[in-house]
């Protein structure tokens, strides 16, 4: 069942049960909000997405409040403004403004609002955190002092990974996000699944290895799937100056959404392993010598040949890849059977 | 899988046999858990206690390798409690018949019990909350399948999911989680001795006029060799050349040394791989082909859905993406490939595997789509064998409890059980500097009774021995074993587990028995 809301003066239909925020999102009207994520359950803790509805005195959370029929929303109004514009300035107050060399600058939604709403962190002025950073881990790099305590990793953690690592502790200025007895990540008993990195709206949580690599407007981002288990897991390579840096949650993913496990979210660097293969390499004497693709395929071609001629084609086998792509597994049945000439063609269907 | 991953969460029961889930396909694994947070029971079978045992309503820690007679001691029980699904039986099923029923008659709880070593209190429990629940999901891995009648667990488990009628709906049926990235996809791209893509029989004469027709040669009709097969056929030297690609079954295989030495009685090897792996070293040839980030393609996932894999970079160094280096060979021995990218590969695809009919890369865009996709304007199918079975009828096949080729005895007192562990794939994963910080080395599990019987010490370096092969390994002392039983991954170069597992395999799929053997295991002196 379709119901009619008028959101800026713009009259709009949604599904009886959405939320005005979900609403919004719907029709491309801009809410900021710093704890709200479509995979998570909506609990309201920053109060940025508050919204005047006609007929109502006090400022509602967005992403908590359900559209009835009839309902008139302001989403901009100086009254909204200036509630959102606190609730900034109380945040950038306690928040390092070391941003240039902050590895979520550009993809960071609190420096986003603060310039939006012309936050510049002088109104409220008091003590900041200085904290220790948690980097005894090869992947998760945890700075508490950009911590603006939304929670959102902590649900993260519980509704997407099933573990409840982490948790509020401490109370008041003190308060941190952190596993269970402020512990570091690598003491606690974490799966390195890395949903809490890809939830944290600023710099707080961040991929450890693309620390420094690149900054979000030279990253291209590439959707693939996962070279690691037949789960199917899409995610994003980030590529700068044609090397991959590292890999992110892409929220589309048709089967996981922005779940990943250690291995496809960590494990890619891979790829860029000095151990790589990067040229034929022909046996001569017993050592592998370079040699040319040209040199390197002949020589393949005449041998197979030779071996068919003079024993049959039955006398060759390959084994194909269970990593490798369709296209790759296609071509590679259709050479052996319809070039060489024989079924001898298996992969690790077993392992 | 004949269901979809995305039904997990919205199952009521989850029957996890063999299968390490957590670790083995941890996103599948964290579906299950969400499914749990919205009320579904679990109930664990395996010998190992793993993570997801801890999470599980019904833990069921049987001797390794005796799963028939847990399954058939559980449909014993469904049938004595009337718990069966009658009109699905009827309507839906053949072979539920006087030889089933007999089979079944043998597996009484207290026998089964005996055979199995878990007590009859839990079974009766498992087959009442498997029979009882709707719906309710079974999920297997190699734990199932990785034994010389793993094709026998495979059809047991069938029988118990014909039973109780848990099958072809949403979010019940049975599935079969595919462990390698594109092992369903090399599979349906025909990358076997015995079908052609889309599972056509290569022994059907309509299947090869039809493949004949479509490639301008005459086939061989006689299906090849399976692994086991082949070196097997090398060793007597009917075997002559070896293409391996993307693969290290030095590593891999069981009974490593049998293979090597296969390998290397071999006239020509050519591996093509992306790093210089175990099997590479051997080989005469080693063409360098490119990773996933490097070329463009599909992959096909354990929910059969076919996704787009796209290049993100440029092949490093002088490699080049697969498909390429097989055309170039396909052409210089005389049959030109033409094709321009992978997109062009897959529009052969398609109009060659049923399954993949409807299937181009344009389509697929970044949501993928679940064969069978039957035409251009078919959505594909998100859960298989709904209203009727694939092959008509789901037939019963009555199957008897079976010992493993080799378990354990005087000389060789331990059992070797072997699987993955989370930070790992294989052996590729070795190259991430990342996740090899995290977990470097192996760590083969010991229960504590058994340690301190030997006097281990937790870290230590132990020797272990089977009539195959030797090594040392650290070992953890942990109870996720239970007494006699020592797990070890196939992780690990410096630990290569698979020169002590038993090179025995599954009479019809040639599986090798990677679950059970038995080995000796002493202090380093
Ligand atoms: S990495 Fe995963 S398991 Fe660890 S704290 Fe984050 S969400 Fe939880
Ligand atoms: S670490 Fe990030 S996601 Fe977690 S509470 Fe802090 S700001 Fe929010
Ligand atoms: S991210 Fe993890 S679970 Fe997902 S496909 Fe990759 S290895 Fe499998």
């Amino acid at each position: 069942m379709l119901i009619t809301i008028t959101i800026d003066g713009c009259e709009v239909s949604v599904p009886k049960g959405t939320s005005i925020l979900e609403a919004c999102r719907m029709h491309d009207i801009q809410i900021p909000t710093l704890c709200y994520d479509p995979e998570l359950t909506s609990d309201g803790a920053c109060r940025l997405c508050v919204v005047q509805i006609e007929g109502n005195h006090n400022l509602p959370p967005a992403c908590r409040t359900t559209v009835w029929q009839g309902m008139v929303v302001q989403t901009q109004s100086p009254k909204v403004r200036a509630a959102r514009k606190t609730i900034l300035e109380l945040l950038v107050a306690n928040h390092p403004l070391d941003c240039m060399t902050c590895q979520k600058m550009g993809n960071c939604f609190l420096a986003e609002y603060a310039y939006d709403y012309g936050v510049t962190g002088e109104i409220y002025q008091g003590e900041k955190r200085k904290l220790p950073i948690d980097d005894g881990n090869p992947f998760i790099l945890r700075d508490p002092n950009k911590c603006i305590l939304c929670g959102k990793c902590i649900k993260a953690c519980s509704q997407i990974q099933g573990k409840s690592i982490l948790d509020y502790s401490f109370r008041g200025f003190n308060m941190q996000v952190s596993p269970a007895f402020n512990l570091p990540y690598n003491e606690s008993d974490c799966d390195f699944c890395g949903s809490c990195v890809s939830v944290c709206p600023v710099g707080a949580l961040t991929e450890k290895h693309m620390v420094g690599k690149g900054r979000p407007w030279e990253i291209k981002k590439v959707q693939t799937t996962c070279p690691f288990c037949g789960t199917g897991c899409n995610f994003d390579l980030n590529v700068k100056d044609g090397k991959v840096i590292g890999v992110t949650s892409n929220p589309d993913a048709p089967v996981n959404g922005k779940a990943l496990c250690v291995k496809g979210r960590f494990g890619t660097d891979m790829i860029h392993s000095p151990n790589r293969l990067t040229t034929p390499l022909i046996k001569k004497d017993g050592v592998f010598v370079p040699a040319e693709w040209d040199e390197a395929l002949d020589l393949v071609a005449t041998k197979f040949q030779e071996i068919k001629n003079n024993y049959g084609a039955d006398a060759i086998a390959a084994l194909s890849s269970a990593r490798c792509t369709n296209e790759d597994n296609f071509v590679m049945q259709k050479f052996m059977r319809a070039v060489v000439g024989t079924n001898n063609i298996d992969h690790c269907a077993r392992t | 899988m004949t269901n979809s991953i995305n039904e997990i969460p919205n199952t009521k029961l989850m029957f996890v046999i063999g299968s390490n889930t957590t670790e083995a396909h941890p996103v599948i694994g964290t579906k299950m858990k969400q499914a749990l947070a919205n009320g579904a029971k679990l109930i664990v079978v395996d010998p190992r206690e793993t993570q997801l045992a801890e999470y599980s309503d019904l833990y069921l820690r049987l001797r390794p390798g005796t799963d028939i007679a847990l399954i058939n001691g559980m449909m014993n029980i469904i049938l004595a409690n009337g718990w069966e699904n009658r009109a699905f039986i009827e309507e839906r099923t053949e072979g539920f018949d006087e030889k089933f029923l007999e089979t079944i008659a043998k597996y009484p709880p207290e026998v089964a019990s005996q055979i199995t070593g878990v007590p009859v209190d839990q079974l009766v429990e498992a087959a009442r909350l498997y029979a009882t629940t709707d719906p309710a999901q079974i999920f297997y891995t190699l734990g199932i399948t990785e034994h010389t009648y793993g094709t026998d667990n495979v059809m047991s488990l069938a029988n118990l999911a014909l039973l109780t009628g848990n099958l072809g709906k949403e979010s019940s049926g049975v599935n079969p989680l595919r462990g390698q990235n594109n092992v369903q996809g090399a599979c349906d791209m025909g990358a076997l001795p015995n079908v052609y893509p889309g599972y056509q029989p290569i022994v059907s004469p309509a299947a090869q006029a039809k493949f004949e027709a479509a490639w301008g040669v005459s086939l061989s009709p006689k299906p090849g060799f399976m692994i086991p097969d082949m070196f097997e056929a090398a060793h007597s030297k009917n075997l002559l050349a070896l293409y391996v690609f993307g693969e290290d079954p030095v590593l891999t295989d069981a009974d490593a040394n049998h293979v090597r030495k296969g390998l290397e009685a071999l006239d020509f090897l050519v591996v093509q791989d992306i790093f210089m792996s175990e099997t590479a070293k051997l080989a005469d040839v080693v063409l360098p082909g490119a990773s996933f980030a490097e070329k463009d393609g599909t992959f096909t996932n354990t929910e059969r859905r076919v996704q787009r894999v796209n290049q993100a970079i440029k092949p490093i160094g002088n490699s080049k993406p697969d498909w390429e280096i097989i055309c170039e060979l396909a052409t210089r021995m005389g049959y030109p490939f033409t094709y321009q990218s992978p997109a062009d590969i897959m529009l052969e695809v398609a109009s060659l595997a049923p399954q993949y009919a409807g299937v181009t890369h344009g389509r697929l865009e970044n949501h993928g789509l679940q064969w069978p996709v039957l035409s251009c304007d078919h959505p594909g199918t998100k859960f298989l064998h709904e209203g009727t079975c694939t092959r008509g009828k789901g037939l019963f096949m009555p199957i008897e409890n079976q010992e493993p080729n080799e378990s354990p005895d005087a000389e060789y007192p331990f059992l070797l059980t072997t699987g993955r562990k989370l930070a790992h794939y294989n052996v590729m994963t070795r190259n991430s500097a990342a996740l090899e910080t995290y977990s470097p080395e192996e760590l083969a599990e010991i229960n504590p009774a058994d340690a301190k019987r030997l006097g281990f010490q937790d870290g230590e370096r132990v020797h272990v021995k089977s009539r195959r092969g030797e090594l040392d390994t650290k070992i953890v002392i942990t109870e996720r074993v239970p007494e006699g039983v020592v797990f070890m991954t196939l992780h690990y170069l410096e630990t290569p587990t698979n020169v002590l597992t038993n090179g025995a395999y599954d009479k019809v799929t040639k599986t090798y028995e990677y679950k059970v053997c038995g080995v000796q295991i002493s202090k380093i002196s």
